[in-house]
């Protein structure tokens, strides 16, 4: 059997392609974090962000193109991973015990789906504008599109906001097991890191969900407007 | 004490199977746990019944026979020992106890609590071995091997394959069995050859018999009676991908022979 096919076809190198779009969609994680939070810098910081990155189309439609692939073969094998490992067990016990395993383990097929549900949504909300098409039409005195009066009439409806936040807790609950995980399947634990990972990988996730939540937290609040 | 039992009863693979209610009565709180079986079978014996099917051999947790999910854990609740070492001082008097086979597709039932684990026979007819010459034992130290090694290797090889780790998993899975064997031949000098075509065949067979893949929930290292690492599977994780990446350049050198 060739190597591709051993990729796409065996357990561990379906769990290999899961590691390497999980690192990816990891890395967006943080870096989309790292944009959002120059909010916090006033108008003109993130303004100027979005324009950069809106004007430079190679850039901008390299990334979606790249995540978009990334999200697909993250969920298309998650999905046939989930169909084998049922199939792997006909008959369920009536006493139901889970041994050690974290909650965040035992679900990661339901709060990755869930998540996705949140991306489609997030997109039709802040970059297809298809909820309000209204935002199209906001634009700063530079006239570039107003990235920042759009985050805080985003976030000022409480509803919004709340379902944020629970996506975004369930995203970092995905990857307090995630990121650990994706470190075990591609064989990158031993003896000597196995519990700094694990640890740095739930430090990693509550700090994302802090990152995240700070911004329409801060707009409800009133600190940014 | 008394303790009442559950216990999964099932005549043959293709009938269909249900709990049955058993009172142990006037059990000695160190009798194990097969050995309240053993008690309870004569009962039902004396009844005129057919006695419950349980695995059991050594009875010294060394030959990995003994199975069966006992209130919803492979080998009962006590940590590092199999269902033959576990004491019925574990259980609290009158406590009402379930007793289920280990639960897989890869592992079909035999007869009540007996199921079939042949399919780990065959990953190690896969590629669990070394090819080479029977001959008298080797000089002990003609064979340099770090010790660091040896220890790890000895780890793994402390694996009795009596499949708690698929029947703890949620998904069924057999990576700590098969990276245990894996990894403890791979480790040594002697299985270094053999390394690559060892990891690639047994992970075909293991995915072939239908158990499923690792979620790295710890389940299985957890009820393991030998605590075996969840580290071994991260090394079966390297080792295949390592495989993966030299097997095409290694067909090429093969075919040009």
């Amino acid at each position: 059997m060739s190597p591709l096919l051993r990729l796409a076809k065996s357990s561990l190198g379906k769990k290999y392609l899961m590691a390497f779009t999980g690192f990816g969609l990891f890395g967006f994680v943080v870096m989309h974090m790292l944009g959002n939070l120059q909010v916090f810098l006033g108008p003109d910081a993130i303004n100027k962000y979005a324009h950069f990155l809106k004007s430079t189309p190679e850039l901008l439609w390299g990334a979606r193109l790249g995540l978009l692939a990334m999200v697909t073969v993250h969920f298309c094998v998650g999905i046939a991973l989930a169909i084998e490992n049922m199939q792997a067990r006909d008959q369920e016990y009536a006493v139901k015990r889970a041994v050690k395993a974290t909650l965040a383990s035992r679900t990661m097929v339901v709060s990755g789906l869930i998540v996705l549900s949140f991306i489609i949504y997030h997109l039709a909300h802040y970059t297809l504008l298809t909820i309000h098409p209204e935002y199209r039409n906001l634009h700063d005195d530079l006239g570039r599109h107003d990235v920042y009066r759009m985050i805080v009439l985003g976030f000022s409806s409480p509803s919004v906001v709340s379902f944020y936040v629970i996506s975004v807790g369930l995203l970092c609950f995905h990857l307090s097991h995630g990121i650990g995980a994706m470190f075990q399947s591609l064989g990158l634990k031993n003896e000597a890191y196995v519990e700094r990972i694990d640890c740095l990988a739930k430090i990693v996730a509550v700090g994302l969900f802090i990152g995240y939540i700070s911004i329409p937290l801060a707009v409800q609040i009133g600190m940014v407007k | 004490m008394n303790v009442k039992l559950r216990v999964w009863r099932q005549a043959g693979p293709d009938t269909p199977g249900k709990f049955v209610e058993y009172e142990a009565t006037g059990l000695n709180p160190n009798m194990s746990f097969l050995e309240m079986l053993d008690e309870v079978n004569e009962d039902i014996t004396k009844r005129g019944e057919e006695p419950i099917s349980f695995d059991h051999d050594c009875r010294e947790g060394i030959c990995g026979m003994c199975s069966c999910v006992i209130n919803g854990e492979a080998h009962g609740p006590e940590y590092k020992v199999a269902t033959c070492q576990t004491y019925m001082r574990s259980f609290q008097d009158g406590e009402t106890i379930t007793v289920e086979p280990f639960r897989a597709k890869a592992f079909p039932l035999i007869k009540d609590l007996i199921v079939n684990r042949s399919a780990f026979d065959r990953v190690i007819q896969a590629g669990g071995f070394i090819s080479t010459s029977a001959g008298s034992a080797p000089d002990g130290n003609a064979i340099p091997v770090p010790k660091q090694d040896a220890d790890a290797a000895m780890d793994a090889a402390a694996c009795i394959g009596c499949g708690a780790c698929v029947a703890a998993c949620k998904n069924a899975s057999a990576m700590l069995f098969v990276s245990a064997k894996v990894s403890h031949l791979n480790l040594l000098p002697q299985g270094k050859p053999e390394k690559d075509k060892r990891v690639l065949a047994m992970v075909q067979q293991m995915d072939a018999e239908g158990f499923g893949a690792c979620t790295v929930t710890g389940s299985c290292e957890a009820v393991c009676p030998k605590g075996i690492s969840l580290n071994f599977i991260a090394k079966m994780n390297r080792d295949y991908f390592g495989a993966l990446l030299r097997a095409p350049s290694k067909a090429k050198a093969a075919h040009a022979d």
